[in-house]
């Protein structure tokens, strides 16, 4: 395989770890919504965290997308 | 179709000459940060002329930001940590203005080069590192060590700890800086969707009301991700620094 399309390839793959986070960031905000239905007058408060859960998550899914541009950009 | 990556080119508008053989330049980068910092600028100083107690509109405007900020700040980060709301709040208001400025037609998005992103994010981290050391010494280092751990665990965990410690600046850059880059490749790649249907004749321009609902919607979306980006930003600020106020967690 000439080193070219093994870089795109490895590209292509690296992306579906993002896959990963969208299940991971889905999680969050699920069961930020189930709790708010619960007890609505609670979540307000609990924004921050939901928002802090939300950016370590997705910042595994941003690593992917990081390798992927390493990949077709620095190698 | 239009070429999505163009609108991250930057152009030299007045060359400055040369040192050590790079060029020094004034660039529509530098033109629009200086847009972005006269901007929030005169809205502060403007907003807070003629203050009222019963604030107008623009008065409100201007004490909801900072409210805002000052709640998020004291929630994260405790009363102690207002003595960096200045950082924060500067830090705040370039990201949401920066971003913002980005949902512009024709404009240029400087959050969208991660050189910007991690300047903001190296100054945010050794703000963390030289006030953590300064003020508590080598106490600092107890960030790395979890309370209540069992002894067998706890050299896997610093590891993990010193790991995750690293990749703070990274990810805080990263995160900012790909958020902005591909909701505007998105942006443009689904109008050049609608540019090249409409190009083939009155089926394709029927075909192209689709795409062209999606650019809307989305662009509605571009201006929620800048809001909630330049949030994280100022949220993992708070954290970051409240963890070089209160080492010991």
């Amino acid at each position: 395989m000439e080193a070219e399309a093994a870089k795109f390839l490895g590209a292509g793959l690296a992306t579906l770890g993002m896959g990963g986070a969208a299940i991971g960031v889905a999680n969050i905000f699920s069961s930020y919504l189930a709790g708010a239905l619960r007890n609505p007058s609670a979540a307000d408060g609990q924004f921050a965290r939901l928002i802090f859960g939300f950016a370590v998550t997705e910042a595994l899914g941003i690593f992917s997308l990081l390798v992927a541009l390493l990949l077709l950009f620095a190698v | 179709m239009a070429d999505p990556i163009h609108q991250f080119e930057i152009k030299n508008i007045v060359s400055l000459g040369e040192i050590g053989g790079a060029e020094i330049a004034f660039t529509n980068s530098a033109a629009f940060m200086f847009a972005t910092v006269a901007t929030i600028f005169l809205f502060l100083v403007l907003a807070t002329q003629g203050r009222t107690l019963i604030p107008g509109r623009w008065q409100s405007l201007a004490e909801l930001s900072y409210e805002f900020v000052a709640t998020t700040v004291r929630q994260s980060a405790g009363n102690e940590g207002m003595r960096f709301f200045p950082l924060i709040f500067s830090l705040f208001m370039f990201v949401l203005v920066a971003n913002l400025f980005g949902m512009l037609p024709y404009a240029f998005t400087v959050t969208s080069h991660i050189i910007i992103t991690f300047g903001l994010a190296a100054i945010v981290i050794l703000t963390v590192i030289l006030y953590g050391f300064f003020n508590h010494g080598a106490g600092f280092l107890k960030i790395l060590v979890p309370q209540g751990i069992p002894m067998v665990l706890l050299p896997l965990v610093v590891g993990i700890e010193i790991i995750s410690f690293l990749s703070r600046p990274i990810s805080l850059s990263v995160r900012l800086f790909a958020n902005m880059l591909a909701g505007h490749i998105t942006l443009k790649v689904f109008a050049g969707f609608v540019a090249g249907l409409s190009g083939i004749g009155a089926l394709g321009v029927a075909g192209a009301a689709l795409p062209l609902a999606l650019t809307v919607a989305l662009t509605g979306f571009e201006f929620f991700v800048a809001f909630i980006q330049a949030y994280v930003f100022t949220l993992l600020t708070c954290l970051y620094l409240n963890d070089a106020l209160h080492p010991g967690h």
